[in-house]
């Protein structure tokens, strides 16, 4: 029940999009994501939101999983939009009882909506497409320049690996011990929510036992195959920027130019 | 009379993603109070799946499980109480029970069910001052916090957690596993006991057949979620070319005394179980 959830899902692949070096992919996700923030008129909107689904034909997972990830969110999309559109000024559109909607107003949430929704398809496209091993890589390597401040970047990447790497475990532990408690006559669905959160504790205890098992076993397993940090460590895998990578540089860079080309010329138009 | 009844049992995974699992095939068996019943199939069989159909943790896809007579998710939508009460008279101890303790003393989380199920405290105490009795459990340990004990003395603690409830029928998923062999002989014994003297119910799901021969009056064959064989237990361990099929195999003893009736002593009884029974047949041809 707990493991439908798509978010951070990782979908194994052969498409262009997957083949990208891990780094240059990571890059190039940050600068879309601060694109879509530079988008400030419609035009600009579209052009981005058409990028974006090009990106995503490219990669070739299925459209339906980018949608399973936007229902998690799909709340806050319209908690934030709805309460957008109340908090501007402008020339009226139009009236609903006594709610007045402005042009301001509506147009913000419009954004504010559409930001959200690209800032998940972007990510999505990301985790989707990237195996949590080569991101954690990728990351270490971006990471690197830190360690001038003596921050140990290979253990920061180990930990997010690590992190990822348990996520489905303890999901699965989850319902295990849900069902236990339930077999032992736990009542979680009813009640009111005082009653509710006290229901969480026979699941919750057993749960954090089992992380620090799990911990410890992991560490000793680390450690029995002699595994003392980053340093002097090699890697399995060199990553290699290709031609493929330049092309994607490419791309992103002209999503970036065109989408401000179209807020100056909705400046210019304006004018 | 039949105690508890599955009809065209069905069960089917849906992943998420991929084609959905056929966990459980079209299941139909009757069992009878007071039976010890053996649960055997290989890894993926269902063995776990239907363990969890008996108590309403999961929802047949179709098909039926009866509790003396009664669907156990009759009006499970006007009615949730329902479910939750069935799973007070069927008790199931998972694989790891030792996983799910999580009170800060042991008696308080032997406590957990019976409080569940509404009892006043000195009933409580009652069942499990019984339920400890019965595993054997020393009862100068039972302010102590469980996360202190042993492997297996929280194995101990937490099938005390369902005993406790004093279930009509009790389903234990692979409860002898990563014990030692005294530790498993005597819970294996502990277990049989409470099913003589309460004539209980028992489910047994385990992957030694050494112990589901000894124990079982009948015995279930599941295989990719069929039922393959329901038959006494001489009968199930006299078929060792399905059993075989089905990746199991019969208890050593059973292809020893096979084995010997071919070869040396044609005339030896070889329907025995144990290696007691073994005994007894052998002394007859010395």
């Amino acid at each position: 029940m707990l493991s439908n959830i798509a978010l951070g899902r990782f979908f194994p692949g052969n498409s262009l999009v997957h083949r990208l070096d891990p780094r240059v992919k990571i890059v190039l996700v940050v600068v879309l994501l601060v694109t879509v923030f530079w988008a400030n008129n419609y035009l600009a909107l579209l052009t981005n939101l058409a990028a974006i689904f090009v990106f995503m034909a490219f990669a070739k997972v299925s459209f339906k999983n980018y949608f399973k990830n936007m229902k998690v969110i799909l709340f806050i999309v319209v908690f934030t939009s709805v309460l957008n559109i109340f908090y501007a000024k402008g020339p009226l559109l139009f009236k609903i009882g006594p709610v007045a909607i402005t042009k301001g107003g509506f147009d913000n949430s419009v954004f504010v909506a559409c930001r959200l929704v690209m800032l998940i398809l972007i990510s999505s496209l990301l985790t989707f497409t990237t195996s949590p091993t080569d991101l954690t890589d990728a990351l270490e390597r971006i990471l690197k320049p830190l360690s001038v401040f003596k921050i140990k970047t290979h253990e920061l990447a180990m930990m997010m690996a690590i992190a990822l790497r348990f996520i489905p475990t303890l999901l699965e532990e989850t319902d295990k011990i849900i069902d236990a408690q339930k077999a032992r006559g736990a009542d979680m669905e009813s009640g009111n929510a005082l009653k509710r959160i006290k229901a969480l504790v026979p699941i919750l205890v057993p749960l954090l036992v089992a992380s620090f098992r799990r911990a410890f076993d992991l560490a000793l397993a680390m450690e029995c195959r002699c595994y003392n940090g980053g340093d002097g460590r090699t890697k399995m895998k060199v990553l290699h920027i290709c031609s493929n990578d330049v092309l994607a540089i490419f791309a992103v860079v002209a999503v970036f130019l065109l989408v401000l080309w179209s807020n100056f010329w909705a400046l210019a138009v304006h004018l | 009379m039949s105690q508890i009844e599955v009809k065209d049992l069905t069960y089917v995974y849906s992943t998420g993603a991929g084609t959905p699992k056929r966990a459980l095939n079209c299941i139909n068996l009757t069992i009878k109070k007071g039976e010890f019943i053996g649960l055997i199939g290989p890894t993926g069989s269902g063995k776990s799946t239907f363990a969890k159909q008996l108590n309403a943790l999961l929802k047949p896809t179709s098909g039926a499980v009866l509790l003396d007579g009664v669907d156990i998710w009759r009006n499970s939508q006007t009615n949730p109480e329902f479910a939750r009460g069935v799973r007070f008279k069927v008790g199931l101890v998972f694989q790891y029970p030792e996983y799910q303790l999580f009170e800060d003393t042991i008696y308080n989380d032997i406590a957990f069910g019976p409080k569940n199920m509404g009892l006043c405290d000195a009933d409580v105490k009652e069942k499990v001052l019984a339920a400890c009795k019965f595993v054997n459990l020393d009862l100068n340990l039972l302010q102590k916090s469980p996360f202190n004990l042993s492997g297996g003395e929280k194995r101990k603690v937490a099938i005390a957690g369902v005993l406790s409830m004093d279930p009509e029928v009790l389903v234990l998923d692979e409860p002898t596993v990563g014990l030692d062999p005294c530790a498993r002989e005597s819970l294996l014994e502990q277990l049989y006991r409470y099913h003589k003297e309460k004539d209980k119910t028992i489910i047994l799901i385990s992957h030694r057949m050494e112990d589901i021969a000894k124990y079982s009056d009948r015995v279930i064959v599941l295989s990719n979620g069929n039922l393959v064989m329901f038959d006494s237990a001489g009968n199930v361990f006299g078929c060792d070319k399905i059993l075989n099929e089905a990746g199991l195999k019969v208890p050593q003893i059973c292809s020893i005394m096979t084995k010997l009736k071919a070869g040396a002593i044609p005339d030896l009884n070889d329907k025995v179980l144990t290696v007691d029974g073994a005994v007894t047949e052998l002394l007859k041809f010395v």
